[in-house]
């Protein structure tokens, strides 16, 4: 770990967990360590440092720089402190004259092949091997240069062990000439990450780190950085440490990518960001990040980003600069006059699943409080919704129940829906850890995602169910369960609702919803759904892990039911290891939602007809709160085409783009008299606004994110805002502008009133969040520090209830004209609609979206890999390159909409699931062909796009 | 929002409670559009369920009446 500058204390091994504590000596001062622990981590827990090389506490020690050796009174030799357990009794000297005289020695080897340019070294007083010389002493070199690794040329020849710098990855550099061969890279690759893309070619002093057989870009590497973390030297090291030199200030702040919500220290120079560094101490992470997180973070600063409020009277004009206030004034203006036209209800807004808790709280509050009604919604809406209503009916909240350092204690892993890989790789790499370890591993996907079979991971069953059958794999699974009898009665008995259980029991049990009778229609043969089945509920702790496979189908809530229903009757609720767990999509989603961005539901998941809830924020903001639910996204845009919605405040969420029909989500827009896109960028959805206002990225504002473990994590400010203002100032101004008279000072303020007002936060203030680092909701009066995993003692809603899950198929059908299904995802280096990581070098990885189709469907129609086809289902078409693969079946098609040049959404379909709206976007009917390159109506979206991101040069 | 659109959604809700008798269909039907409806999807609904052929199913219909009624249709 480079953190000698920045310094994040390496205890040197990992700790160890034991009941058993041991009491040894070491330079005559008494340490007591749990049983297992290393001699080198006993000592740097008492303040001893033992000099080291090849160990570092995210990585098991390997023994074999030989600078840590010690000597223990009654052993004979110097055994290497990273590799020897602490005994009780042990009597340990880390500092001797003959240690001393060998450590020299082995610092010595080392020097002599290795170049001597420490002035000029990106590493530069952030390397270890100088620090080691430094700390052992070392005053000479007596080797004079022979066969090295360093020298380009020696005695007038190439020097043929010499390797020159691998500079492919955007990244990071690996230069060979600097390596001291600890392997410290290596094994980051393997138990950290888990990818095992990093080998050691050759043997001992031919010992060299190569990534496969190709350089680092094309190998196996997914750019996680761990290794370039876990370098001692300037081997593998940050292009922009190379370019800037180090950083001189580190904070800790939460990662604005996915749902995982990853610890991150921003290493500064002045006001500019040099490296993320993941934490060791955060709590979801556990010192691990990925391409994204810590590398994806240039769209921060880049030229795009728009940094002045601007307007326009309609959206053919082109935006005019202006100043805050004149925004404000026109915005405030627009919105109340469109009030007095058509009504209280003719406004809404979208919160952001991207903002802080505080920002979407403030965004709900302007709605609920200064609009005076529930048109508020969030990008949930469109990915989990269904989770919220799903986990509500049968837990009675809605939330996933564990945390993530549960899954070290999983022996049956069911994901279903999700490609965590790729989605929510930091998770994904804990879940590998404990697969090594050897859990048991079941996947229910259409598509063969990198889990199935993967470097020492290999899933025990693959269920490959033709998308939209969900509901008839997991009734086919509870079916095996109830009829096997393998459900957990004692369980059942105590913690469930029994009539309930009782009616669904019968119901599972029906012939006709057994694997034999549904192997047609889910495509998943008989045997594999009951073996799978048997699996989950008798091999142990059995944790369900899920993603928008489960939830973007019309029967995404009855899916998530079916989920409970499972982990119910197995008993695999409520304690560590189990659960049911929503791998939620945003940074803050799970926030967003918390926080009232629903339009039925008030902060703390209140329904508007509950007068107590309403109460509290009515006395609080001294308004009336309606008690009538709100429209939801696509009934928003519904409601704009009728005319009865006419004004749509959108902070940092890009509907056009994300939100399936897109032509549909066009009229919508473009049928509304006030859009108000507050954002980074000038977003697909910009195209259609009135009002431009530019807002901050999350290293420009203090707040917090809620992951998908419910867990608070701070966001801290790192640079000033580049606009002058963070978002909750801008929306405050426009509520003030309104006439709400708002006058928070910081957004520690807005939490205290989140507090105040909602009983699952009642606990949370940023003085708890300095203490403990992070709190997961509930923390209040019963929970202080908050509640790692839910319905411990109890389902939130009393008794668990089992619900029946009729499969009903959905109505997007396959036929003569459309006979393939299209399903969507994302990829690792690439995030949602690509608004920040398209403004990165992450688009060496992917910079196209390319269609997934299986050589046999390819083959019947002429396509070849690379050719441009036409994907065309009945909402659309679109054009974009083919890329053949078995990962995907026969029949089943795949790509990510990452690209706004492809609009994967102009072909999904208008159907939702039936009790959230949540869109269909995983099963739509489409026809793939060849053509020519981008349809007309991509040319003519895009010719529209130019036309309507026109900015008037600013006034004389 | 077409009337289509609106009657199809309705159905939807419909068929996730077709295992329930009839009168607690229709009430779990009308909590749940009472619950999850904003008050002028609700008076389309209630005005399709008061003409024939709107394409909405039996239940969906009888469970109009139950229904909370907007305030401003």
């Amino acid at each position: 770990m480079k953190d000698f500058i920045l310094p994040d204390a390496d205890f040197g091994t990992p700790a160890r967990r034991s009941d058993k504590t041991v009491t040894l000596t070491i330079d005559g001062m008494d340490v007591t360590v749990p049983e297992g622990t290393s001699v080198m981590r006993a000592a740097a827990m008492a303040g001893i440092e033992i000099p080291k090389l090849c160990a570092t506490d995210s990585l098991e020690p390997i023994g074999s720089c030989r600078l840590c050796m010690v000597e223990i009174e009654g052993r004979r030799g110097t055994p290497a402190s990273c590799t020897t357990p602490a005994a009780d009794g042990m009597e340990v000297h880390t500092q001797t004259p003959k240690l001393a005289k060998l450590r020299r020695g082995v610092m010595e080897l080392y020097i002599s092949d290795h170049p001597l340019d420490c002035l000029t070294c990106a590493a530069n007083g952030d390397c270890q091997l100088q620090d080691m010389a430094g700390a052992v002493g070392l005053r000479e070199v007596r080797y004079t240069p022979g066969a090295n690794h360093f020298q380009t040329r020696q005695n007038g020849e190439a020097n043929p062990r010499f390797e020159a710098k691998d500079t492919s990855n955007p990244y990071f550099t690996y230069d060979p000439a600097k390596c001291i061969a600890c392997f410290r890279c290596v094994r980051a690759c393997e138990e950290v990450q888990g990818t095992f893309a990093l080998t050691v070619e050759g043997r001992g002093f031919e010992a060299r780190i190569a990534s496969g057989t190709s350089d680092f870009l094309n190998s196996d590497c997914v750019s996680c950085g761990a290794c370039v973390q876990a370098c001692p030297t300037a081997t593998l090291q940050e292009n922009a440490v190379i370019e800037h030199g180090t950083p001189d200030r580190a904070i800790v702040t939460t990662c604005a990518y996915c749902g995982v919500g990853c610890s991150l220290r921003a290493e500064m120079k002045g006001d500019r960001l040099i490296r993320m560094v993941p934490w060791k101490d955060g709590k979801a992470n556990r010192g691990h990040s990925c391409v994204k997180g810590r590398f994806a973070f240039g769209y921060a600063a880049h030229p795009d980003r728009i940094r002045n409020p601007m307007i326009r009277e309609t959206i053919d004009q082109p935006w005019r600069e202006v100043s805050w206030d004149e925004a404000l004034a026109f915005t405030a203006q627009r919105l109340r006059a469109i009030q007095a036209e058509s009504g209280t209800g003719a406004i809404g807004g979208i919160t952001s699943s991207r903002c802080t808790n505080e920002e979407t709280f403030l965004v709900q509050k302007l709605i609920r409080q200064v609009f005076g009604n529930n048109n508020v919604d969030t990008c949930a809406r469109v990915c989990h919704s269904p989770t919220g209503y799903g986990l509500k009916t049968t837990f009675g909240t809605s939330a996933g129940t564990q945390d993530f350092d549960s899954v070290e204690a999983a022996d049956v892993v069911l994901v279903i829906g999700a490609n965590p890989t790729d989605g929510h790789p930091v998770f994904a790499s804990r879940l590998k850890k404990r697969l090594r370890q050897g859990a048991k591993l079941i996947v229910a996907d259409p598509r063969r995602i990198d889990l199935v079979k993967g470097p020492h991971v290999q899933a025990a069953h693959h269920l490959a169910l033709r998308p939209g059958t969900n509901v008839a794999l997991l009734t086919a699974m509870a079916h095996v369960i109830v009829t096997e009898g393998l459900t957990d009665s004692a369980f059942i008995t105590e913690r469930c609702d029994a009539e309930a259980f009782a009616d669904w029991a019968a119901f599972v049990s029906e012939e006709h919803l057994s694997p034999e009778a549904t192997e047609a229609l889910t495509g998943v043969p008989a045997d594999q759904v009951r073996q799978a089945a048997r699996l989950y509920a008798t091999g142990g702790n059995a944790a369900i892990y899920y993603g928008l496979g489960v939830t973007e189908h019309s029967q995404g809530s009855t899916t998530v039911m079916a989920i409970a229903n499972l982990a119910m009757a197995t008993g695999n609720i409520g304690r560590p290891g189990v659960g049911v767990n929503p791998l939620r999509g945003q940074n803050n989603v799970q926030g967003s939602c918390d926080m009232g961005s629903f339009p039925h539901e008030l902060p703390g998941y209140r329904h508007v007809h509950d007068a107590e809830a309403r109460g509290v924020f009515e006395r609080l903001w001294n308004v009336t709160i309606s008690d009538e639910p709100g429209l939801r996204i696509p009934n928003m845009l519904d409601a704009a085409v009728d005319g009865s919605f006419r004004g749509l405040y959108v902070q940092g969420e890009d509907i056009l783009q994300s939100d399936p029909d897109t032509k549909h989500v066009a009229a919508g827009l473009a049928a509304m008299d006030c859009v108000i896109v507050h954002d980074l960028f000038l977003n697909e959805t910009a195209n259609y606004a009135h009002v431009f206002l530019p807002g901050s990225s999350f290293l420009e504002k203090d707040g917090t994110f809620t992951n998908a473990e419910r867990r608070l994590n701070r966001v801290r400010r790192v640079m000033a805002p580049m606009t002058g203002l963070a978002d909750w100032e801008v929306t405050m101004a426009l509520a003030n502008a309104m006439g709400a008279g708002w006058d928070y000072a910081h957004p520690s303020e807005i939490m205290d009133e989140i507090a105040a007002t909602t009983p699952s936060f009642a606990g949370v203030s940023y003085d708890l969040l300095e203490r403990e680092g992070s709190v997961q909701w509930p923390c209040n009066a019963a929970a202080p520090l908050g509640t790692p995993v839910m319905h411990e003692a109890g389902f939130v809603r009393g008794k668990g209830l089992f619900v029946i899950t009729d499969y009903v198929p959905t109505d997007e059908r396959t036929g003569p004209r459309f006979p393939l299904l299209l399903t969507t995802g994302r990829i690792l280096s690439q995030y949602n609609v690509g608004a920040q990581t398209r403004r990165t070098a992450n688009t060496a990885w992917h910079g196209e979206d390319r269609l997934e189709i299986h050589p046999h469907d390819a083959e019947t129609r002429g396509i070849a890999e690379g050719d441009w086809v036409r994907l065309a289902s009945r909402s659309g078409e679109t054009s974009l390159r083919a890329t053949l693969t078995d990962r995907v079946s026969p029949g089943v098609v795949y790509t990510t909409f990452h690209h706004p040049e492809t609009q994967a959404n102009v072909v999904t379909s208008d159907y939702s699931d039936w009790a959230t709206n949540c869109p269909e976007y995983k099963v739509t009917a489409v026809q793939v062909a060849l053509s020519n390159g981008p349809s007309d109506w991509q040319e003519d979206y895009a010719a529209q796009a130019r036309a309507a991101r026109r900015i008037l040069p600013a006034a004389e | 929002m077409t009337p289509d659109k609106l009657a199809y959604m309705a159905n939807q809700i419909a068929t996730a409670f077709a295992r329930l008798p009839d009168d607690e269909a229709e009430a779990a039907i009308a909590a749940h559009i009472d619950q999850f409806w904003d008050p002028r999807m609700r008076a389309r609904l209630l005005s399709l369920a008061e003409s024939p052929n709107t394409g909405l199913s039996d239940r969906a219909r009888g469970a109009a009446a139950l229904i909370r009624r907007p305030e401003t249709a």
